[in-house]
């Protein structure tokens, strides 16, 4: 499996780690409620289909990847930035501006 | 049974004589030979005994189907157990041996299982062993594994080598048949990088077991001929001796080169295997065909072989698998192997073809050279004792019953052919899934959901040239794909036979012999056993498998899967695509486990980590241990010193004079950012955000769902800079969990973290002495107790390296924490070493560390569990109330706040014995009195000697402990059988109120 990272290009699944569902979402710290933090820690769809889930590059430039894939057939439809850098898509333009 | 050698053709070389040894005897054959067809040329009849009844088995197949010919090769460490003698290329001196029985192979005494026979049928042991009876299996078992067995593997290390590529490549082609040749050709033609793989020595696939000239050559000369072409271009790189085992996902396939299993020893420099990970851009799957056996009474004789492998061995290696063989066929292919035999010399006593109109050109030729053809009979049981003597003939009716005469001919090789099953196996773990060809009746690859595309016999080609035309398509077809032009100019071979064959009467099974019928030669299963699964009300194939053990051998069920498929359909009355198949999962034949460790073995399974002080503690003798994938030293002994004398006389030294530790090995994280306070404040559990620029303060990590994740300090270096440290073992998971956070959860927050655990060297001085050693070293900062306080964090100077330095006590002892970048580590340790001679410093190890921490009741790794909470050690002050951080809110669940929770308490042995690590601790009058199993009320998490008490003592997670000190227990541990009794204490046993590292 291969997946496409933003930052470095086409790199292959050994240097990835995946970092579980990405579809969760998370109390605010001063929520006390039990239950909400529950479904945080605990629950999980385990969906047979597309799926958005974390992928860290780890041995690459670390970053969080959010990857879609389908579950069924490992096929990746898309692969975007998480965390402050979200909506970085394509490689870097690295080139001097002229 | 009574092979031997033909006086012309084949593929060996008659000069080039090899002799070998079976089971100690001493036989011949030649360069070209395979194990199997030289063991056939010497007349062997029985080669092995089978797996459950130990019956005889001999040759049956001359590929990677053969079920029954597996030995033993080699001797000593390089023992090889279960290798497929019809792939064991012959060389000068191999020595092998049959398997699973006793005392030999004529006379063994495990055959006695045979009479037993109906206790062993399917489902046997999960009846017999379960509910009342499962005790008998703990008796039994070790009788049953050595009766019902394979080989036996070397206990001693493998002294070869194994390698492992990876290789990319435009168009990888799999097999070397014709089709598989072709597409080698077109697509190098194209201009497409090439590789071609083959499990045989030599290319050529189906076309070795022809007899047919091409273009005037021998298939063998005409095969070399053509790969030496190919090679020559440059873009092709043949494999040979390489089975493509596994396709994977995004078309990346496995492969096992046998580099030196043909010759006795590996040569020098060379592998034994070398896998092979092969990313290929298209896939040309030519795998060929194997051949089906009919189902019937004791098909299981030696003599009794697949049609195609005795064609084989005539043609290919020159034997005669018998002197009088009966032919029952189904389709051409039988009579292929007559008329090929009979060119040969060898009589063929009759020919029974299961269709009533064979095709008439075969037919004629058949009648040509006088070959008694029956059309609409089979084979309806073989005869013999030791190996196959007779043939019971019988007609069919129109539903394939036996019905009619029956007329036994005596025959030593009785050859049967039910058909061709394409090797569909790298089409379905691709991803699609195998469909019925009624017409063929054949499973055909399914749906194409990677870059792949057949040719030959599993792209439904008929005939030699018709492979190969699909071959030179395929091969243009995914040049194309790869953005080349495929060239159109070449031709096939003259001589490439191009006879369409006639339909194949589906047979599977002939009932009504009498006798076992086998349809898993390798597993002994039996058509009884099938009929047993269908009875007990087994419907699906994949339970039917797994109840029988139906193709589940090492074999995979290449010869056996498709008849116990049909006969389950059959009994189920339901066609076989609705049946389906089992699932096909890697590998295609058996991989060595020395092949997929490559060469991640010994020193290289995993990485090393070292500090920048290795070499130093080495060079001083120090005993070194891994820790996770850190070398560290335990201690340093002296000479003629003990490690356990050198561990306590490290330990008593940092009490009463002054040590230097190596702390490298912690994590440490840079964190920088506007919101770093506010990020920290969030992640520990204690007050961080108020932390002040040159102070530092231990902390606590909680996980999520509240149990406690780490714990460390945090620097303030600068205003905007913070060092996090973090237990050694959880400096990645740290990070990632740090990362995450920022990532996933937080990400409004501008904070920045940097992994720096490798930029640094760490040691800690620890002692009533270490501020004295200090005060003679370090330059840029006052040292006295009014200057630097303990957690202050100070820049400095050591002999002109940088340092931090920072007033931190793990050991209890007035001590600080000496960082600089990790070129200066060896010179600042060795300035700090030589500094405190006077004060009589020592180094001190990872053993003595432990053992002061524990006498000053700090937690670490054993403790933090994973299960424990902050309040159950001790450390619930760390849950701040000012402020919310990660894990309060589950922190705060029910079962996280009972009273009789495991809590931190301290041990004192009873008896002066050590407390044994891992013990249970148990009411000691419950010890006494009661069986096993008895409830544990907690356990040792850390023990050790505590010198400066010099009692053994520990650490441990006690229920309810805080209210029990005072109480006696008894330590158990019942791997060892050590019973300790144990007194309950603070765990703080050595200067609980810190006047010495406040001092």
């Amino acid at each position: 499996m291969y997946l496409n990272c933003p930052f470095c290009g086409h790199r292959h699944l050994e240097e990835f780690t995946y970092e579980g569902d990405a579809t969760i979402s998370w109390p605010t710290l001063d929520s006390q409620d039990i239950g909400s933090w529950t479904d945080t820690v605990y629950q999980r769809r385990n969906p047979a289909g597309p799926h958005r889930e974390y992928w860290q590059h780890v041995h690459g430039c670390r970053q969080f990847l959010i990857v879609e894939r389908d579950t069924t057939t490992h096929s990746i439809h898309k692969v975007e930035v998480a965390g402050p850098w979200a909506g970085e898509t394509a490689p870097r333009n690295t080139e001097a501006k002229q | 049974m009574s092979g031997f050698r033909l006086n012309n053709g084949g593929h060996i070389d008659r000069e080039r004589k090899l002799r070998f040894t079976f089971d100690g005897q001493p036989m011949t054959g030649y360069e070209g030979d395979s194990l199997a067809s030289a063991l056939l040329a010497n007349g062997q009849e029985t080669v092995a005994r089978s797996f459950k009844y130990h019956r005889r088995r001999g040759i049956y197949a001359a590929g990677a189907d053969e079920p029954n010919a597996l030995v033993g090769l080699r001797h000593g460490a390089r023992h090889e157990p279960n290798c497929r003698a019809t792939g064991v290329e012959l060389y000068d001196g191999l020595m092998a041996e049959s398997q699973n029985r006793w005392p030999s192979l004529d006379f063994d005494i495990g055959a006695m299982n045979g009479l037993f026979s109906p206790f062993f049928v399917a489902g046997f042991y999960y009846k017999t062993f379960m509910g009342p009876t499962r005790h008998a299996w703990m008796f039994y078992e070790k009788f049953i594994r050595k009766a019902a067995g394979m080989g036996k593997a070397s206990m001693e290390p493998d002294p070869d080598h194994y390698d492992a590529r990876h290789a990319w490549c435009d168009v990888l082609v799999v097999g070397a048949g014709p089709a598989g040749l072709a597409a080698a050709r077109s697509a190098a033609d194209a201009g497409a990088d090439v590789l071609l793989a083959d499990e045989l020595p030599v290319p050529g696939g189906s076309l070795l077991s022809e007899t047919t000239k091409l273009d005037g050559k021998t298939s063998l000369e005409w095969t070399r001929r053509e790969i030496a072409t190919l090679t020559k271009t440059g873009r092709v790189h043949y494999l040979p001796r390489t089975t493509v085992y596994g396709y994977y996902d995004d078309n990346i396939l496995g492969a096992v080169e046998r580099v030196s299993d043909h010759h006795p020893l590996p040569q020098a420099g060379q592998p034994r295997h070398r896998h092979w990970t092969i990313k290929a851009r298209r896939v040309v799957l030519a795998t060929g065909a194997l051949e089906r056996p009919l189902v019937f009474a004791n098909n299981d004789l030696p003599g009794v072989m697949l049609s195609g492998a005795v064609r084989s061995y005539a043609n290919r290696y020159a034997v005669a698998a018998g002197r009088r063989v009966v032919i029952a066929t189904t389709n051409d292919s039988g009579y292929r192997t007559a008329i090929d035999l009979a060119h040969a010399g060898v009589e063929v006593a009759c020919l029974a073809d299961a269709r009533h109109e064979p095709p008439a050109d075969l037919a004629a030729e058949a009648e040509g050279l006088a070959i008694p053809v029956r059309t609409g009979s089979t084979i309806l049981a073989a005869e013999g004792r030791k190996a196959v003597t007779g043939a019971i003939l019988t007609e069919l009716d129109a539903e394939g019953r036996p019905h009619g005469k029956q007329e036994s001919i005596r025959t030593d090789c009785l050859a049967v052919s039910g058909g061709w099953s394409p090797v569909i196996h790298l089409t379905a773990q691709a991803g699609g899934k195998p469909q019925y060809d009624a017409e063929r009746g054949q499973f055909m690859p399914g749906e194409v959901l990677q870059d792949w595309q057949p040719a030959g016999a599993i792209g439904g080609a008929d005939s030699l040239s018709e492979a190969w035309q699909q071959g030179l398509q395929a091969g243009s077809a995914a040049a194309r794909d790869c953005g080349l032009t495929p060239s159109s100019e070449t031709s096939a071979p003259e001589g490439l036979d191009s006879r369409k064959p006639g339909s194949t009467r589906l047979l599977f099974q002939v009932q009504g012999g009498k006798g076992k019928a086998f349809v898993d030669l390798q597993h002994d299963v039996t058509a009884r056993d099938v009929r047993l699964a269908h009875q007990e009300g087994f419907v699906s194939v994949e339970h039917l498998k797994r109840y029988t053990t139906l193709g589940m051998a090492a074999d995979q069920g290449k010869t056996s899967n498709i008849n116990g498929l049909a006969m389950m359909a059959s009994l189920l009355d339901v066609p076989l695509d609705v049946a389906g198949t089992t699932r096909f999962r890697p590998p295609y034949t058996p991989v060595s486990l020395g092949a997929l460790a490559g060469r991640s073995t010994g020193t290289h399974f995993r990485p090393l980590r070292r500090t920048p002080l290795h070499d130093w503690h080495v060079e001083k003798g120090a005993v070194m241990v891994e820790v996770g994938l850190w070398q560290r030293p335990r201690a340093y002994p002296g000479e003629g010193e003990s490690l356990i004398d050198a561990i306590r006389r490290e330990a008593r030294t940092v009490r009463e004079r002054v040590g230097l530790t190596d702390v490298s090995t912690l994590g440490k994280i840079e964190i920088k950012g506007p919101d770093a306070p506010e990020f920290l404040d969030r992640v520990y559990s204690n007050r961080m955000g108020n932390l002040k620029v040159g102070r530092a303060r231990y902390g606590l990590m909680l996980r999520t769902d509240g149990m406690v994740f780490d714990d460390g300090t945090l620097w303030r270096l600068e205003e905007n800079r913070y060092l996090m440290t973090t237990t050694t073992g959880n400096a990645g998971g740290v990070m990632k969990h740090l990362e995450f956070l920022l990532a996933a959860v937080w990400p409004e927050l501008k904070v920045h973290l940097v992994s720096v655990s490798d930029l640094w060297s760490g040691c800690a001085i620890a002692g009533p002495n270490s501020r004295a050693v200090l005060q003679t070293c370090v330059s840029g900062t006052e040292l006295d107790n009014d200057s630097f306080r303990p957690m202050d964090v100070k820049a400095a100077e050591i002999d002109g390296a940088p340092v931090w330095i920072a007033r931190l006590s793990y050991s209890g002892e007035l001590a600080y924490e000496v960082y600089t970048p990790a070129p200066h580590g060896e010179a600042v340790w060795k300035n700090l070493l030589q500094s405190g001679k006077p004060q009589g410093i020592v180094p001190y190890g990872l053993e003595a560390l432990g053992s002061l921490r524990i006498e000053k009741g700090h937690v670490a790794g054993p403790e933090l569990d994973g299960r424990t909470t902050a309040d159950d050690l001790g450390l619930g002050g760390l849950m701040s109330k000012k402020k919310h951080f990660l894990g309060e809110a589950l922190a705060r669940r029910e079962a996280m706040l009972e009273a009789d929770r495991p809590q931190l308490v301290g041990l004192v042995s009873g008896n002066g014995q050590p407390i044994p690590p891992g013990a249970q601790l148990l009411d000691s009058k419950t010890v006494r009195e009661k069986e096993p199993p008895l409830d544990a009320q907690g356990h040792v998490s850390s023990p050790t000697y505590g010198a400066a008490i010099g009692k053994y003592i520990a650490l441990a997670l006690l229920h309810d402990g805080r209210a029990r000190h005072g109480e006696s227990l008894t330590a158990s541990s019942p791997l060892t059988g050590e019973e300790v009794p144990v007194v309950v204490v603070s765990p703080h046993f050595y200067d609980p109120e810190g006047a010495r590292m406040n001092a």
